[in-house]
């Protein structure tokens, strides 16, 4: 396994590739192989993308990358497509529109699916881009359906969060409502030619706006929170709304070059919406333009050590709880099977909880003893 | 419930090469191998060897399924064996070939590395059973 690691930090792309397959199937001896990628990973700059199944993400992947390419940058792409929860089957089609990048190895594309495993995919795909930045990737482009909250766990560990909005149909703009506009860094509304996308601007900003006053209360407390975590940002907007404002003013007042500076160094970003016909390449220019200065926002403030520090922990909770599951089925597989313990319920002799509490129980006093014996 | 089978789908590139815009079969493929459990990467159409050396080297997978009707497979096959083995993938990727090969080529595509050719009235339960059986063991 080592010998893969050594031939992976050498640029070898096949190396690479089978480094990611390790990693996807939890191949024995994966975890010391990604255990070997962290050194040598934390130089590439990692971009999320995801929108609604046909809003043009994979297109406006493909000219990403494309651009990236003329500017002498290498990229990495990772590309998640949904499995059937029936067979595990999957097809993956996002290859489909990277034509723009024809027999360029340092593109580096790979279709992962999903899986079916919660949790799974995204610590996969965490794991994979770590792969991509030891190989040397400038840049790494995780694509995936904003569907479920599978997906936004992705997507969420990405430096810059982009989500991609198609122009005439509501649905979009509900979904967003739903959750991904609170993790969007910036907004695209792609085939911006069509009827109804200044609708869909209009749409966005105007939801943008609200967010700003109900969430003003972040202002002051940007300090090693990711500002747009759900929760605290509505909890706290409704309550801490009035003194914030105060605090919010008082530093625009203090300090006017920050308030005017529309680009990187803002305190609070708002996330600016780019318009973009990716087919054509219509915006891409400005678009990559918005990924930067996000990023040098994250830097400016600091927010970008706290998200590492928070993308950690999330892969240690993750990792944690993958493991003490498997830890788990594998003492259910001990006591005689998952249908043994569904007899029990069905016969009415106990049920559900009564039988988590049976298994987790000596888990539970295992672990207490040894922490009292230190 | 065996985790074993369920983390480590059979991984295929079902691939259109050359000027053949034909891509039912393909798409018939790609379907039935995900029905069958198998994590398929479709390539598209119109692909030129390079990118389907491309991609199957960096999506890693383990059956390589190239559809081809044009009759150009003498030309851009043996293209794509070669890209395979100057990435050192040849060996350890099952290449098919599916579509309309006459039986005079495909001899000599075997001995090139095809390790099977499934023309018109193949079965797709043959076909299944022939890439869970040959599949590369990693």
């Amino acid at each position: 396994m080592n010998d893969v690691l050594d031939r992976l930090l050498d640029g070898d792309h096949r190396a690479l590739a089978r480094t990611i397959t390790n990693i996807e199937n939890r191949a024995p001896g994966y975890r010391d192989l990604v255990s070997g990628l962290y050194d040598h990973a934390g130089t590439a700059e990692v971009i999320g993308i995801t929108g609604s199944p046909g809003a043009g993400k994979s297109t406006l992947v493909d000219k990403m990358a494309e651009t990236y390419r003329n500017r002498g940058e290498t990229v990495g792409v990772i590309a998640i497509d949904p499995s059937s929860p029936f067979t595990g089957g999957a097809v993956l089609g996002d290859r489909i529109r990277m034509a723009s990048n024809v027999g360029d190895m340092d593109v580096f594309f790979r279709s992962m699916s999903a899986r079916g495993s919660l949790g799974g995919v995204s610590i996969a795909t965490a794991d994979a881009v770590k792969a991509l930045d030891a190989f040397g990737k400038d840049r790494i482009i995780v694509e995936t359906v904003g569907a479920g909250q599978n997906e936004i766990d992705i997507v969420k560990t990405a430096d810059t969060v982009c989500v991609l909005v198609q122009p005439g149909s509501g649905d979009d703009v509900q979904m967003l409502k739903a959750g991904i506009l609170e993790i969007a860094d910036v907004f695209v509304v792609n085939k911006a030619d069509l009827d109804g996308a200044d609708r869909t601007v209009q749409e966005l900003r105007e939801m943008l706006d609200l967010r700003g006053n109900a969430g003003s209360g972040r202002n002051d407390q940007h300090t090693g929170h990711d500002h747009h975590t759900g929760p605290e940002t509505t909890g706290n907007g409704a309550t801490a709304s009035e003194p914030a404002d105060g605090a919010a003013l008082k530093q625009a007042e203090a300090d006017p070059d920050d308030a005017s500076d529309d680009g990187g160094s803002d305190a609070v970003w708002t996330p600016p919406i780019i318009e973009a016909v990716a087919t054509h390449g219509e915006g891409v220019d400005a678009f990559l333009d918005a990924i930067d200065d996000h990023h040098a926002h994250l830097d400016a403030t600091g927010e970008a050590a706290a998200k590492a520090r928070e993308r950690y922990a999330e892969e240690i909770r993750t990792l944690l709880r993958e493991d003490t599951a498997a830890l788990l089925t594998a003492e259910i597989d001990a006591r005689g099977g998952i249908g043994d313990l569904v007899d029990g319920v069905a016969a009415g002799e106990t049920d559900p909880y009564g039988i988590a509490d049976d298994v987790l129980d000596p888990v539970a006093a295992c672990l207490r003893e040894r922490r009292e014996d230190g | 419930m065996s985790a074993g089978q369920t983390q480590q789908p059979i991984r295929c590139l079902v691939a259109k090469v050359g000027l053949d815009g034909h891509d039912r079969g393909a798409h018939v493929i790609a379907r039935a191998f995900r029905d069958a459990g198998f994590e398929v990467v479709y390539s598209g159409l119109h692909r030129s060897p390079d990118e389907v050396v491309q991609a199957a080297v960096q999506e890693d997978v383990d059956v390589l399924g190239i559809s081809i009707l044009s009759g150009a497979h003498n030309t851009l096959v043996p293209k794509i064996l070669e890209g395979l083995d100057e990435y050192d993938a040849l060996d350890d990727t099952l290449v098919l070939l599916g579509g309309i090969v006459p039986d005079k080529d495909q001899d000599e595509l075997e001995e090139q590395g095809v390790s099977a050719i499934f023309g018109p009235g193949a079965s797709m339960e043959d076909t299944i059973e022939f890439v869970r059986e040959n599949a590369p063991d990693r």
